[in-house]
Parts: structure tokens; C-alpha cells; sequence
């Protein structure tokens, strides 16, 4: 009996290490890595990951990449950069991948990028801050999708302009995403003639942002922009509500997750920030060149998923979809994908990409759309 | 500029941190417990915290219980949970030292956590408010009647202590043990049962914690342990074991930081409530209410 | 050092000779670079907590000292890697004593919470001061260190670098427990209050460990850095002095030896629990990475409650176990004949 045990034991073994080993020649190997399980970046790791599974079985059942299968190697990151690094290590060593999309992050971005560049592999980014792919001469194999983060902060300003906002508190999460915005927040603002009167931060585990409100309320802010990726942005709009702050809250493309307004409840009614248009995408009108994609993306990854599908789904949808047309058109050498994508126009979730040897990210501020809280639910604003 | 007045905002941080610091209590409340009957702290007091919070959300919003059942059911649930821990992970150990049984307890915290992100998922989990969630104003701050539930549940669980405590045989047992075992044994106390029992009630208090602390704050599996890490300060510098210790030592913990926010930094807040423990550690090294004697009773 | 010291030694440094030559891939040199910075840090905490029985939940704060010494003055002050790396240490050694001199009056729980806060207080500033550690942004473009003018800027190079300096930094702590410091620790240990009424200055060796301990992590954050080149806040939180204390604890912490195994085992866990994840997957099987912290937790508890003196009393008993066996299986087997 024990013996009969062991032997199933062993063969299980045996054929677990075998599928493993087991690889066919012609595939195209592309690399992801995600904050899948991380504490404070699930919800964006998790969509994007989703994502990725999704096209490479959409791309496999409909016979793979001119003939070839793609094969996805997805690594979770669990937001620690350390891990970041490593899986890029082991996606360029060990699953030798032409490509790399991910990772989720900015901080995890910017640790992981060296390796992808000694490796001299093309990594696209699905964080957002800037600093990632710039400058682009010295980022020669790293490239993004998110809009960037200063563009973000351009169009917040601009509405503020149109509506007489002059001083604005900011409050931000201390995290890569949220230190970034700050920084663009503070650098901006000189440009368009606001002034900060308050900049406040906050950990991605506090449960309390009433002290911070008050002193942007004492210092005669006229709005606040809350600037983070993490769930605990939805207290914010909730504690402004229990002060009875009714000043203008701005967030920035971080909350483009439906969930995190869903958080905040009634307090979220309201709230106004820039986002990729896949978040409003039935209040679009018909000639968008966006419309028919975003509404396929949205609709297949909902069937599949059970879940509404958000932006950051969408930047790992189009970093994959970057890499899959550079496979279609120059094959799996990685110097070839890297030119290729720096060439690429391409119409994807989160805007309309025109790459080039100076912006590897490809977009500009038309790429945003504002959007407002409406009874629960993301729509354009109407100006 | 100044629209709220010195006054009022002094008295806004102040609620702010009595509701933060009730939190800290409750979570002191449940390390203490278990540390009095097993001499170990118990890292996964936050994911007590957690579950209460979580399962509450699921019953109230999912099954759309009433509160008060929901309540009773949430709180009976987490006790199993703790009851379940401590037959399989503390129970079994022979010769215990204190190192061991704090990693076990880690151990138990990752466990549950995972539990908690594979059952609720990753995203923030809301709930709605006891009672309205109009805030209303007190002499120009303003307070949300759910920080009111708080503060009076925290008294009840108090009063409730006290009087158990002193007033029930299980709970002169308890105290029995927690002063010293081997006499408690010979005085033919089931030492073994009080530890399982140290365990529900803890489990039974963080849970209560969570259920009513989500409607403000929102609840995700990550939460534990920084809500284990904040009890455990204001349990150690309230004076381990000492349970009025640990509920001034939150309070006042929940306050410096409300006020550290409000009137120096919110980039630095933990940093000052931190250093301010460390500083009351260093003159007092036994925790505000704790003896000397009793700081020398565990050992590594 | 005893004999089994120096044996253990000649395993130790034959087996780092080996390994690149028996993992040709390069990813996994990197975890095994991983695994020791990991153990560097690991050995200077057994011998504050296994020797010396202080606990310390801060640890992680002096390895990201280090860190940051090391990239703050290379990359803003142009320092040399290697007088970045000692400044780091020189820097260490001050806050050591600083938090070590008050903190040591402390015993069990307040000791932990006292270092525990202390480390915190260390992680918030690099979050919060911005202008000297880059905040969460972190530091970029760290460079290499070099030895002999050779860059060490490959997995392998490094791999030898670092795994050598573990070898060093072994070799130190063995002779010390063997030293006349190292019997007034164990003497610690035992009792302090009898340690001291037999003459030994309980304080002044506590403080002694405490700084050397902390030196060790430093080292081990400087190498980091020099290795990922970047640098953030999230390496050196309060998560990661849990894990090293895991770590000793989970190898066995009344041994150095314990110390170096289970900073192996469980930097090299996430890869174990990768290949299940792909393992399962290839075949077919539904399985979430997010069962990987249940498994994770689950290993920890179970090392825990069935190998209370850590894995290497385990293995220690295991291979005596086997040993037993084979004597009584021969025993049976000349009583057959």
C-alpha cells in the first residue's frame, strides 16, 4: 500500500517536472510580471494579469502569431521590488522571453528596468509615472502605456483654470505612483498660476485622512487632489464628507478602478479626474477611434471575468497587444521588437499611442478624458 | 485664512483620535488577554480584526442580516476561528519557548490572511453605518454617530471585563493563571482550558474591532498586520498584561497621532507616535502601568 | 572554533565553489545572491538572539542604513562603493549604539517593541525624506562595486563576492561564540543576573553584540544595493526584520549553522512555490498563486510545531534517525545469518 503510494507519488513528480521541461521549439515566449498578490496593488495586478491570459488564448485559438503559438510566462511581483528584479532575471534566463510587459508599479518599474536593459530585452511598463521612460535616450529598451502622469496633472489644471481654482490643496499616498504626482503637482502649478497652499501625505495603510483634510481646509484651499493608487484613496472623499468640506476633489488616473469609488459610497458623487476613456466608454460618441475597441475589450474581459473591467486592465491589454503586432511583423528577435514599438502608431485602451525615438510612451494629454462620479458610476464630464 | 478656529480643530483631532484609539484599545485589550494566560503575543490579533470585519460585511451586506444578528454571528464566528488556532497551533506545542510560539502565531496570521484574500478577494470591502452616516457637530467639529458606537462599545467591552474579571469564577481563574500557573494548576484550575478560552475571548474582542470599525475605514485582507503592530505598541507601552494600561496606552497612541497629523506632519505622523512610545519605554521600561517585576517574568 | 566548525567551513566554501558550475542558469545564481545578503543579516541576528537571547524586530532598519549610505554617497556624493560601504558601517555602528544603549535595559516584549519602533521610525524617514533617499521613488543608478578593478557587475562575480563575504563573516562569528565573549554571552543567556554576579559586564557585552549584529546587516544592505543598483523603502520594512527572524528561528537559532540554513531555505521558498504554481499549471490544474501564501504559512507552521530547535536540529535527527535505521537493519541482517 505505502508502496503503491510512493510510486504515484513519484511518477506525479515525474510528470510534473516533465510538463515543466517540456517546451516546443517554434513559440513565441513573451514575459508578464504583476503585483497580483501584493497588499496594496491587487487591483491593479490582478486585472492586468487577467488581461494577458485573456489575449494569449484569444491570439492561440485563432492559431497563434503567423502560425506561431504565444506562450505567456506570468510572474507575480506581490508589489515588492525585490521580486520585480528577480522576475525579470528569471523571465530573460530562464523562460528566455523576447519581451516583457509589467511590471504594475512605478517603484517596482524603476528597480526592475536596469535588468531589462543589461538584458537588452523591450520592457513595457503599465505604471505611470514618467520618470520610467524618460529620458528615452537612456531608456532604450523600456517602454510604457499608462498616460503620464504630467499630462494627468495638465488636464486637472485646466479644469481648475476654467473654473477660477487658484489655491489647491494636494494630498498624496506615499507610494512610487503617489510621490511622482506630487512632484508633478508641485512642478506644474507655476505654469497655470496655482498655488499649493497645503501638501499632505499619507501611508497606503492609514484609515484616517481627517487631520490632513483640516489643514488644506484651514489653509484656504479652494479644491484638493487626492493623488494615489492605493485603496485607502477611497477614505479621502468619505472623511472630506464627514468634515462637510464641500470644495471640488480632484483624483488623479489611479482611481480608475470602478471599485475604489464604489468604496467611498455617496461621498464619491462628484469627484473629478482624468482617465482613459475605456471608463466611460458607452458615454462615447459613435466616431471615436477608440469606441469599437474599448467596447470589445470591455464587453470579453467582463463575460470572462465577472468583473467590470478598469484602466489598468487596459494598459497591460495594450502593452501585450504592442509586443503581439511588433511578433506579427518582425518575428521574436528582441532587438527587432524594441525598433519596431519605437516606431508604432497604435489605437489602444488608453489612447492613441504614436511612439518615436524620443517618447516611448506615445501619448499625450487628448489621451484623458474627464471623467465625474455619477450615482455610482464613471461618465464623461460635460463641460 | 484660519476658517475652523484654534478650538474646534483642536477638538476634531481629538475625536479623530479617539476613534483611531479605540481601535488600538481593543486590539491591546485582545494581546493582552492571551498574554496574560499564555505569556505569548499573538501576531495574528489583527487577523481577528479582519475576519470580524470582513464577515460582517458579508452578512450584513450580502445576506442582508440586521446588524444585531449579524453582530452576534460575526463575533461567535471569529471565536471558533481563535478557538480553532489554539487547539491546532498552541495546544499541541511541548516545552514552548516564547520565540516559537510568537512565529507560530505569525505563522497563523499569514495562514488566515491568505484564507481572507482567497474568500473576500483583494478589493477594499465597505459596509453601511450602524446608525446615519450624517455627521453632526459638536461645538463646530464634526463627528460621525458610528464614532459614538465605537467609543460605547469600547466601554461596554471594558465594563463587561471588569466585571467578568472580577466578579465570575471562570474569571478569577483566569487571573489565577495569569498570576502563576503552577499554583493555579495545584488549585485544580484546568490551566489548558483557561488558555482556550483566552484565545476565544481575544478572538471574540478583535472581531468585535472589525465589525465596528469597517463602516469608517473599509476593510481589506491586507489589514492585519499593521493593526496587529499598532496594538502590540500601545499594549507593550501600556504595560503588557495590564488591560486598563493598554486601553489609556490607545487612546493617548490614537490622539498623538490624530494631533501629530494636525499640528506638525503627516509625512512624519507614525515617526512622532512612535517616538514617543520609544521615549516612554526608555523612562519607564516596564510600559506606563506595568511593574518591573512583572517585565522580568518572560524570558526569550 | 570547534572541529565541526572547521569542517563545516571547508563544506561551506567547496560547495560555493561548485555551484555556478552545477546551475548554469543565471536566474537562480541571482536567488542564491539573494539568499545571501539574507544571510549575512541572519548570522549577525543569531548571535544577538541565540547567544546573546536579545530579540530584535528592527533588523531590516540597519540593513536599509547601509543600503542607503551606499547609495546616497555613491550616486549623489560620487564616493567610492567601497568607502560608501564603510561609511555605512561607521554610520550603523552610531545608531547602534544610540538605540542599543537605552533599548538593552529593556527585556523580552519591551526589547522587541523597542527595536520594532525604532526600526519603523527608520523605515518612515525613508519614505518621508525625500531629498536624501528619493522617498518611495527610491534611488536609482547605484553603481557596481569592484575588486581588484574587476566590475562585479555579473550574476556570477557576484555570486562568489557575496557568498565570500558570508564565508567571512562566518568564520568571525564562529570564533566568537568561541571566544571569551562568546562564554560571557552564553553566560547572558543563561542568567543574566548570575552572569553578572560572577563579573561578567552583562551591559558592555550586550551593546558589543548588538553593534556587531547591526555591522553585519549593514554589510549585507550595502551589497544590495551595489547588486539591484536600486534602491527603495520596501526591502527594509518591518515585514522584512519578521522574515529574518523567521529565518533564524525557522534554521534554528541557538546555532549560527541554523542561521545560514534557514536564510537558504526560505529566500529560495518563492521559487519552490513558483515552480508548484507552474508546475500545477502546466498540467492543467487550476491553481492560484494566491494559494502560495497559504502553502507558504503552512511551512512555516509546520517547521515550527514539529521541529521546535529549527531545521538543522531537524536535520541533525534525521540524519541520526537514518543512521539508527541502518544500524538496526544491519544488525537484523548478521542475526539472519
Amino acid at each position: 500500500m505505502k508502496r503503491r503510494f510512493l510510486c504515484a507519488a513519484v511518477s506525479v513528480v515525474v510528470l510534473l517536472l516533465a510538463s515543466n521541461l517540456y517546451a516546443e521549439p517554434k513559440e513565441y515566449r513573451v514575459g508578464a510580471f504583476f503585483s497580483v498578490t501584493g497588499k496594496f496593488a491587487s487591483l491593479l495586478g490582478e486585472p492586468e494579469r487577467n488581461s494577458v491570459k485573456m489575449i494569449e488564448q484569444q491570439i492561440n485559438d485563432a492559431g497563434g502569431i503567423n502560425g506561431h503559438k504565444l506562450v505567456l510566462f506570468v510572474e507575480d511581483t506581490q508589489g515588492d521590488n525585490t521580486r520585480a528584479v528577480n522576475a525579470v532575471k528569471k523571465l530573460v534566463k530562464k523562460n528566455k522571453v523576447c519581451a516583457i510587459v509589467g511590471p504594475s508599479r512605478s517603484g517596482s518599474s524603476m528597480a526592475a528596468l536596469k535588468e531589462a536593459q543589461k538584458a537588452e530585452i523591450p520592457m513595457i511598463s503599465c505604471a505611470a509615472s514618467e520618470k520610467i521612460v524618460m529620458p528615452a535616450a537612456e531608456r532604450k529598451w523600456i517602454f510604457k502605456t499608462p498616460q503620464k502622469d504630467s499630462d494627468a496633472v495638465r488636464r486637472i489644471y485646466d479644469h481648475m483654470t476654467k473654473n477660477g481654482i487658484k489655491d489647491i490643496g494636494i494630498i498624496s499616498g506615499t507610494t512610487g505612483f503617489g510621490n511622482a504626482g506630487r512632484n508633478q503637482l508641485k512642478l506644474i502649478a507655476g505654469e497655470y498660476g496655482i498655488k499649493i497652499v497645503a501638501d499632505e501625505t499619507y501611508g497606503p495603510s492609514d484609515t484616517d485622512m481627517t487631520a490632513q483634510l483640516v489643514k488644506i481646509r484651514n489653509a484656504g484651499a479652494k479644491a484638493v487632489v487626492n493623488w494615489s493608487i492605493v485603496p485607502a484613496q477611497s477614505i479621502v472623499p468619505k472623511n472630506m464628507r464627514q468634515l462637510k468640506m464641500t470644495i471640488q476633489l480632484y483624483q488623479s488616473h489611479g482611481f480608475g478602478n470602478v471599485k475604489y469609488a464604489k468604496a467611498a459610497g455617496v461621498a464619491a458623487e462628484g469627484i473629478i479626474f482624468p482617465a482613459g476613456r475605456l471608463l466611460a466608454v458607452n458615454t462615447l460618441s459613435d466616431d471615436n477611434p477608440q469606441k469599437a475597441l474599448l467596447l470589445d475589450y470591455k464587453t470579453k474581459y467582463e463575460a470572462k471575468y465577472n468583473e467590470t473591467a478598469s484602466t489598468f486592465g487596459g494598459h497591460a491589454y495594450d502593452a501585450i497587444w504592442l509586443v503581439i503586432n511588433a511578433l506579427k511583423e518582425v518575428g521574436d528577435d528582441p532587438a527587432k521588437i524594441r525598433d519596431h514599438i519605437e516606431k508604432a502608431r497604435f489605437v489602444g485602451t488608453g489612447g492613441i499611442f504614436q511612439f518615436s525615438a524620443e517618447d516611448h510612451n506615445g501619448l499625450d494629454k487628448t489621451a484623458f478624458e474627464m471623467i465625474t462620479v455619477k450615482n455610482g458610476e464613471f461618465v464623461v464630464l460635460e463641460d | 485664512m484660519d476658517s475652523g478656529g484654534g478650538f474646534t480643530d483642536l477638538l476634531q483631532f481629538i475625536f479623530m483620535g479617539l476613534q483611531r484609539g479605540s481601535i488600538y484599545a481593543l486590539v491591546a485589550m485582545g494581546f493582552n488577554i492571551i498574554y496574560n494566560a499564555t505569556g505569548i503575543i499573538n501576531f495574528a490579533q489583527g487577523e481577528f480584526v479582519v475576519l470580524g470585519g470582513l464577515m460582517m460585511v458579508t452578512l450584513t451586506m450580502g445576506f442582508t442580516f440586521s446588524i444585531p444578528f449579524a453582530f452576534l454571528i460575526t463575533v461567535l464566528f471569529v471565536m471558533a476561528v481563535g478557538i480553532l488556532m489554539e487547539r491546532f497551533t498552541i495546544n499541541p506545542v511541548k516545552n514552548p519557548t516564547v520565540l516559537r510560539l510568537i512565529i507560530i502565531t505569525i505563522a497563523v496570521s499569514i495562514i488566515l490572511e491568505g484564507s481572507a484574500m482567497i474568500l473576500w478577494g483583494k478589493e477594499s470591502h465597505y459596509m453601511r453605518h450602524f446608525s446615519s452616516d450624517e455627521t453632526f457637530e459638536i461645538l463646530g467639529a464634526t463627528i460621525l454617530p458610528q464614532t459614538l458606537w465605537i467609543i460605547g462599545i469600547l466601554i461596554l467591552i471594558v465594563i463587561g471585563f471588569m466585571l467578568f474579571f472580577n466578579f465570575t469564577m471562570t474569571g478569577k481563574c483566569m487571573r489565577a493563571c495569569a498570576i502563576n500557573r503552577d499554583a493555579a494548576r495545584l488549585m485544580g484550575i484546568n490551566d489548558r482550558k483557561m488558555v482556550m478560552l483566552s484565545f476565544a475571548l481575544s478572538a471574540g474582542i478583535g472581531a468585535v474591532a472589525g465589525i465596528i470599525i469597517t463602516p469608517i475605514i473599509q476593510m481589506d485582507f491586507g489589514r492585519g498586520t499593521m493593526l496587529a503592530i499598532k496594538g502590540f505598541g500601545t499594549a507593550v507601552v501600556g504595560g503588557l498584561g495590564n488591560s486598563l494600561g493598554g486601553l489609556v496606552a490607545g487612546i493617548l497612541l490614537g490622539v498623538i497621532e490624530a494631533l501629530g497629523a494636525g499640528y506638525i506632519s503627516s509625512h512624519y505622523m507614525d515617526a512622532i507616535a512612535l517616538l514617543i512610545l520609544l521615549i516612554v519605554l526608555f523612562i519607564r521600561p516596564s510600559g506606563i502601568f506595568g511593574s518591573s517585576e512583572a517585565s522580568k517574568l518572560k524570558e526569550f | 572554533m570547534g572541529r565541526q566548525d572547521y569542517i563545516g567551513l571547508c563544506v561551506f566554501f567547496a560547495v560555493v565553489l561548485t555551484i555556478p558550475f552545477l546551475i548554469t542558469n543565471d536566474y537562480y545564481i541571482s536567488v542564491l545572491v539573494f539568499a545571501a545578503f539574507n544571510c549575512l543579516a541572519c548570522i549577525g541576528l543569531s548571535l544577538l538572539l541565540g547567544y546573546a537571547g536579545q530579540i530584535s524586530i528592527g533588523h531590516a532598519a540597519f540593513v536599509g542604513v547601509g543600503a542607503y549610505a551606499s547609495g546616497y554617497l555613491t550616486v549623489e556624493m560620487g564616493w567610492s562603493p567601497w568607502m560608501a560601504m564603510g561609511a555605512g558601517v561607521v554610520l550603523v555602528v552610531l545608531i547602534a549604539l544610540l538605540i542599543g544603549v537605552p533599548a538593552l535595559r529593556l527585556k523580552g516584549h519591551y526589547l522587541a517593541m523597542a527595536t520594532f519602533g525604532f526600526g519603523t521610525i527608520l523605515y518612515i524617514v525613508a519614505v518621508a525624506a525625500v531629498d536624501f533617499t528619493g522617498g518611495p521613488a527610491g534611488l536609482s543608478d547605484i553603481p557596481a562595486i569592484s575588486l581588484f578593478g574587476l566590475v562585479l557587475d555579473t550574476d556570477k562575480r557576484f555570486f562568489y563576492f557575496s557568498w565570500a563575504i558570508v564565508g567571512i563573516g562566518l568564520y568571525f562569528g564562529l570564533n566568537l561564540i568561541h571566544s571569551r565573549v562568546g562564554r560571557g554571552l552564553r553566560a547572558i543567556h543563561g542568567s543574566e543576573d548570575a552572569a553578572e554576579s560572577v563579573g561578567v559586564d552583562t551591559p558592555f557585552y550586550k551593546i558589543q553584540i548588538f553593534v556587531l549584529s547591526a555591522v553585519y546587516s549593514s554589510i549585507a544592505g550595502s551589497l544590495y544595493a551595489y547588486y539591484v543598483n536600486y534602491i527603495d523603502p520596501g526591502p527594509f520594512s518591518m515585514m522584512h526584520s519578521v522574515l529574518l527572524l523567521t529565518m533564524v528561528a525557522v534554521g534554528g537559532m541557538h546555532k549560527v549553522w541554523g542561521a545560514v540554513i534557514g536564510a537558504i531555505l526560505l529566500s529560495l521558498l518563492p521559487e519552490f512555490l513558483s515552480f508548484l504554481t507552474e508546475s500545477f499549471q502546466a498540467v492543467g490544474l487550476e491553481y492560484n498563486e494566491d494559494y502560495n501564501t497559504l502553502i507558504h504559512g503552512s511551512i512555516l507552521l509546520l517547521i515550527m510545531l514539529f521541529l521546535p530547535e529549527g531545521l538543522i536540529d531537524g536535520l541533525g535527527r534525521l540524519a541520526g534517525g537514518v543512521g539508527g535505521m541502518i544500524n538496526i537493519k544491519r544488525h537484523q541482517d548478521s542475526a539472519g545469518t
